[in-house]
């Protein structure tokens, strides 16, 4: 891990492995080595150009013209390989495409649909603290980060109860597929084939209960704003990104909190404060750590100059901690002005579930920091590895009611 | 450089010079008002940087594109014929002096 030697057009070539298991488990020097380098590094083990600063990550996101996602926002190029599975219609898109597929998600999961589900989400983060209060023991990424997203989601999308244990591992593939060739993606996809089988099965329009965000969505087809084909498409990309990630975004929130119990009291003392908690979580563990884009044409970037067809690296848990944009960066603060981080993106491909997400952040750490006075870690956490996604496997706790 | 003016629920207000033709909310953000949350950063796709814009003043913005008028029907406090998203409203020197109010809530 050297910053050594600048080649070529100047820019700093790193011998770093940001899909290394050594890497996952401490990513933070690097990440530091990685902003400090440059504005614009290389990754000579995966051929690929980064950028780890805020500003640059920012310019990349809303440069999407230039920083394309239609040739796959992982390392793999879908122009010189065939993708592992067809491609989203949305992630995977460049306008004008994606405007139209965009459209059709943002109106399913509006702020007007939010204020609908918001008391359902509500009473499901009561209850799931009522079992965990009972327990006083527990893990909380199964108990809690799992167990919450799992008895509401599944319900929003208006999935049959049968088959939902693939849903996460199927996430898991999704997102271990974005990285490199390694044994994660490797393995990953060679045990996809069940889990293909159920989402494919699950999208159609047959399967999904009235009501629900995926009914909703093949309802577009009615009103021509989508076709009969593409809307399976579209409820598979909920699939693919609503649940894991909020897995991992309750995980990292309810982690934090536990580590930081100042952090905590502050919640406790002004529960007004939950949604923000879930954010600053959300920037300070980014739970989506990176994503790719493939250059459109020969471009500038900050002094780089990048060729056309060439894979860019946007490490947004990196930005979500440049001390150029953050004061503190490494510190957890609840009361953060944290409006602009990406850890849900930026610009046309923002995350579309955003909304859902923040609505399960808040209502369950409400519900958590109403009820209870402490929550103490007791034992070893464990983390999860996985190519795109930061998370923990297990983290054991003991919490003591209010 | 263009300023405007942001009014409290509570009727507090405050004059913030804007730089270089930004948002009102980036205007807002940066001042840290707590009035602005603009949890998408400017996105259009959050609604949480909501405000009533001065009678006076309505007029002269910018017609709404379909994506803000949506996004205004999911705002947390009430949607008034002058709503609008902050993020939405770029300072250009012909708005030196807009005033625009913020709602109670914005989540
Ligand atoms: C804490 C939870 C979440 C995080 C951290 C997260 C993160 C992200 C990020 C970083 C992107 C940008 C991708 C890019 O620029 O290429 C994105 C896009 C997306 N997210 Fe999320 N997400 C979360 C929750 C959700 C939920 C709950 C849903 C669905 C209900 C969802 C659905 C999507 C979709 C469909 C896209 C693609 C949007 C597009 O390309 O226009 N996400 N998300
Ligand atoms: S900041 Fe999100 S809509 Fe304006």
């Amino acid at each position: 891990m050297t910053a050594s030697g600048s080649v070529g057009s100047g820019v700093p070539h790193l011998d770093v492995d940001p899909f290394d298991m050594k890497f996952f488990a401490d990513p933070y020097p690097t990440h530091e080595l990685l902003r400090e380098a440059g504005p614009v590094v290389y990754l000579d083990k995966w051929k690929v150009y980064g950028v780890a600063r805020y500003a640059e990550v920012h310019a990349v996101l809303n440069d999407p013209a230039t920083f394309c996602s239609s040739r796959g926002v992982g390392l793999s190029d879908f122009k010189k390989e065939t993708p592992w599975r067809p491609p989203s219609l949305i992630l995977e898109a460049d306008p004008p495409a994606h405007t139209r597929t965009r459209a059709v998600l943002s109106k399913v999961l509006s702020p007007t649909v939010m204020k609908q589900v918001r008391d359902r989400f509500a009473a499901a983060a009561e209850e799931r603290v009522d079992a965990l209060i009972e327990k006083s023991s527990f893990d909380a990424i199964t108990d809690l980060a799992e167990a919450y997203p799992l008895s509401i989601f599944p319900d929003a999308l208006g999935l049959k109860p049968e088959g939902r244990e693939h849903l996460i591992p199927y996430a898991s593939v999704v997102f271990n597929a974005f990285g490199p060739p390694n044994r994660l993606r490797q393995e990953a996809i060679e045990r996809s084939t069940p889990h293909q089988a159920y989402v494919a099965e699950q999208c159609q329009r047959e399967n999904l209960a009235p009501g629900g965000f995926g009914a909703c969505i093949h309802a577009q087809v009615d009103e021509g704003a989508i076709t009969a084909t593409e809307a399976p498409l579209l409820v598979r990309s909920l699939l693919s990104a609503g649940l894991d990630t909020t897995v991992n975004g309750i995980g990292a929130a309810v982690y934090c909190l536990a580590r930081f119990p100042d952090q905590w009291q502050r919640l406790r003392n002004d529960l007004s404060l939950a949604r923000g908690a879930f954010e600053e979580a959300v920037r300070f563990e980014s739970p989506v750590q990176t994503f790719f884009r493939t250059t459109t044409r020969e471009v500038e970037l900050s002094g780089a100059r990048i060729g056309e067809g060439e894979k860019v690296l946007m490490f947004l848990a990196a930005a979500n901690r440049d001390p150029r944009r953050w004061d503190r960066p490494d510190s957890y603060d609840i009361t953060r002005r944290t409006s602009g981080h990406v850890g849900f993106g930026s610009g046309i491909h923002m995350c579309v579930g955003q909304l859902v997400a923040r609505l399960e952040g808040e209502v369950m750490l409400t519900a958590l920091a109403r009820r209870i006075a402490k929550i103490e870690i007791t034992g070893e956490p464990k983390r999860r590895f996985n190519n795109t996604l930061r998370g923990l496997d297990s983290l054991p706790v003991t919490i003591t009611p209010a | 450089m263009p300023a405007i003016t942001f009014i409290h629920p509570d009727g507090k207000s405050i004059r913030i010079e804007t730089v270089g033709g930004e948002s009102a909310m980036r205007a807002a953000t940066r001042h840290g008002l707590d009035g602005i949350l603009a949890e998408c950063g400017g996105n259009a796709m959050c609604a949480t940087c909501h405000v009533y814009v001065d009678e006076a003043w309505l007029v002269r913005l910018p017609a709404m594109a379909d994506d803000e008028d949506a996004l205004l029907d999911g705002t947390a406090a009430e949607r008034l014929p002058n709503s609008r998203l902050s993020c939405q409203i770029d300072i250009t020197p012909e708005l030196d002096g807009l005033v625009l109010r913020m709602p109670e809530r914005q989540v």
